[in-house]
């Protein structure tokens, strides 16, 4: 038991967690018909919260609650994983990446999101508006535009054979390369 | 149990236009990501269920670090394999469920159908997808992982959650003016 729980506390690899992620598809199709999708619950906080007579949240969001319910469990499953199961802990980074954000400043690796750039201080700071305000804004409006992030569009729509999945997916991947390697490096410089 | 005892409205070849007598169907599917319309009247407490299954999704998003800022910079930089194998293997898995629940006729544990949607393809797809992307590698997150993050600890990323979620009003707002 000892042994079992001490290896559920490493990083899991690729190759496991990954086919248990696809297996969500299925999970949440079996147990209820409901399409694997996460960006929705953004819309579905918009139509529950501040629909504002706008056409795009008038409709029945109560339908849709058990997406609500999907993402809180997300989080409980962040604070699980980080109490019991070793979850925010070193991520074996990549020696030029490591080298590179040092020189922005960027050294504490000890945890998943880089505390020396994601800070409630670092908000007031061109650089941490730029990471978080403005970076949360283009997720929420750019899921919303591309009609699914990750979930919906990268591993739904692509299980489902969904030629516009596939293109939002490559678009997904075209603004990340840019973003990381042409832009960020000056955000990062601030 | 038989298959009408649920009138769905939806089958999974529908198009957005043969829905058009439900108004509510019709605003929902705007974007063909959440039209699950179940008949079935369950009470509160079943959605619970979704809950657990987020508690493992989560747990999945922190243990596989896809969650983790350096993870997606490094798969922007080329300088890492594990991300690519993490989407992969759940793409393909994800394929051949979805290739078996058609196959095989599976139903959900309550009976009913299991119906699949196909995505119009609009410029929105392009546009949001290139927005989406900027903003991936920025945060270093995806919706869900947002959330995950949170959980984690990061409570600063509490601020970029609630701008993802203005980020999708004002994508609300102005719809009507943006290329589709």
């Amino acid at each position: 038991m000892e042994s079992i729980l001490e290896t559920l506390r490493q990083p899991w690899p690729w190759y496991v967690a990954g086919p248990l992620i696809g297996l969500t598809v299925p999970l949440l199709l079996i147990l209820g018909n409901k399409s694997f999708g996460i960006s929705s619950s953004l819309r579905h906080v918009c139509a529950a919260c501040f629909p504002a007579n706008i056409p795009f949240f008038k409709y029945e969001w109560r339908k849709e609650v058990w997406n609500l319910f999907f993402v809180s469990g997300i989080l409980m499953g962040g604070i699980l994983s980080t109490l019991f199961l070793g979850g925010n802990e070193p991520v074996a980074i990549d020696a030029s990446l490591r080298q590179e954000l040092a020189a922005y400043g960027v050294t504490d690796v000890s945890s998943l999101v880089p505390v020396d750039l994601f800070n409630f201080a670092n908000l007031f700071t061109a650089q941490g508006f730029l990471l978080m305000v403005v970076g949360g804004f283009l997720v929420g409006f750019g899921t919303r535009y591309a009609g699914g992030c990750t979930s919906g569009h990268a591993i739904m729509g692509l299980s489902n054979l969904q030629l516009p999945s596939f293109i939002a997916t490559c678009c997904f991947m075209i603004g990340g390369f840019i973003m990381a390697n042409l832009i960020l490096p000056y955000i990062l410089s601030l | 149990m038989k298959n009408n005892e649920y009138s769905n409205t939806s089958t999974g070849t529908d198009t957005l236009v043969s829905t058009s007598e439900n108004t509510d169907f019709e605003v929902r599917s705007l974007d063909a990501v959440c039209v699950n319309e179940s008949e079935l009247k369950h009470p509160f407490w079943f959605n619970l269920k979704y809950l657990f299954a987020g508690i493992v999704f989560g747990i999945l998003l922190v243990k596989s670090e896809v969650i983790s800022w350096f993870r997606i910079q490094e798969m922007f930089r080329l300088q890492s394999f594990h991300m690519y194998g993490v989407i992969g293997s759940a793409v393909l898995v994800g394929m051949i469920s979805v290739w078996a629940i058609k196959r095989f006729n599976i139903r959900t544990i309550h009976g009913e159908k299991i119906t699949f949607h196909s995505k119009r393809f609009n410029k929105g797809n392009v546009y949001g997808g290139l927005i989406f992307g900027f903003g991936w590698a920025l945060t270093g997150a995806c919706p869900g992982p947002l959330f995950a993050q949170i959980g984690t600890g990061a409570l600063a990323i509490s601020v970029t959650l609630l701008s993802a979620i203005a980020g999708t009003w004002v994508y609300g707002y102005l719809r009507p003016r943006l290329p589709h």
